[in-house]
């Protein structure tokens, strides 16, 4: 127990994981906290990648977590400015009124 | 090493409940705020593990540009009646046994899948082993980002600039009865509409029409 190793991270990552699966499932009222459970999904990628990184002493896997950060800041900023463009349009983020495409 | 895994153990407790707080919290603010609660703590982690260049570029990128724009986006938008109450509403009650099954499945795919595997030592045949151990990890980072890795961190600048250009393209609009400076019309303007030779009558005056 007192011994941390690399399975510990791993399930860090992966409780981190599901909870942001939970989130998006679970999620019928506000499409912000469905974005916010997408930043929590990337974060327990980064975890994996950084931890693996560490233990099997490579790099490689600090540097794709570099790209992962830069890819999810722009998924925020481009997912934010169309969740204020459809509320400007529609007036709800209510994502049982984002019904459009009948989907 | 047991301080090690007591910091180890109070930042991920932080980290879950804080997780779970965005998730279930009933204000949006709220879940904002765990948010960068959670990423704090995570980063907290990444510097104690020995990635202190990533932990740091998490506090910066994370807490200081993504979630002050969710606190933007949140104030800007009315979400004060538009609570986040997923286990009070009966219609989405639903939805609750197969969301939970569907993670709990994923969950514990997830834990067979670190269980069943043997930490191999023989899995270190990437070129990239990091032979700067001297360095401090910012520098041996740098080392293979600005050599290695050169065409994909411009590859990712770019992806930042085609973000902040379609983020500036969707939310701009043009509003009726703005004035506003027309260069085309500046630069295209001739003497002979500008400026008028009149013959001016003695004990007249001209009469300019506006």
């Amino acid at each position: 127990m007192t011994e941390i190793g690399l399975g510990h991270y791993l399930t860090l990552g992966a409780v981190i994981f599901t909870i942001g699966i939970i989130g998006i499932f679970l999620n019928r009222k506000n499409i912000i906290v469905i974005l916010m459970s997408i930043e929590l999904i990337l974060l327990a990628v980064n975890i994996n990648l950084v931890s693996f990184s560490i233990y099997l002493n490579d790099l490689t896997g600090q540097v794709f977590t570099l790209f992962i950060l830069t890819v999810a800041a722009a998924e925020a900023a481009i997912g934010l400015a169309i969740i204020v463009v459809y509320y400007r349009n529609s007036g709800t983020i209510r994502v049982e009124e984002i019904d459009k495409l009948k989907g | 090493m047991i301080a090690h895994a007591i910091f180890f153990y109070v930042f991920s407790l932080i980290a879950i409940v804080s997780a779970i707080m965005v998730t279930v919290s009933k204000n949006t603010v709220h879940s904002v705020f765990f948010l960068i609660l959670d990423f704090i703590s995570i980063s907290c982690l990444f510097i104690m593990i020995g990635a202190e260049f990533l932990g740091m570029i998490m506090l910066i990128v994370y807490v200081g540009a993504v979630a002050v724009l969710f606190l933007f986006v949140v104030m800007m938008l009315n979400v004060a009646q538009q609570k986040n109450q997923w286990l009070l509403s009966e219609s989405s009650s639903g939805h609750i046994p197969v969301g939970l099954i569907i993670s709990s499945l994923i969950f514990f795919e997830l834990i067979i899948v670190i269980g069943g595997w043997k930490y191999k030592p023989d899995l270190f045949n990437s070129n990239n082993l990091n032979k700067f151990n001297e360095m401090s990890n910012t520098h041996s980072l740098g080392q293979i980002l600005y050599t290695d890795y050169v065409h994909i961190f411009q590859i990712s600048g770019m992806i930042l600039l085609i973000a902040m250009i379609g983020a500036i393209v969707l939310t701009f609009r043009q509003r009726e009865g703005v004035k506003k400076q027309s260069y085309i019309k500046q630069i295209s303007r001739e003497r002979s509409e500008g400026v008028d030779v009149l013959e001016v009558p003695s004990n007249k005056g001209v009469k300019i029409d506006d």
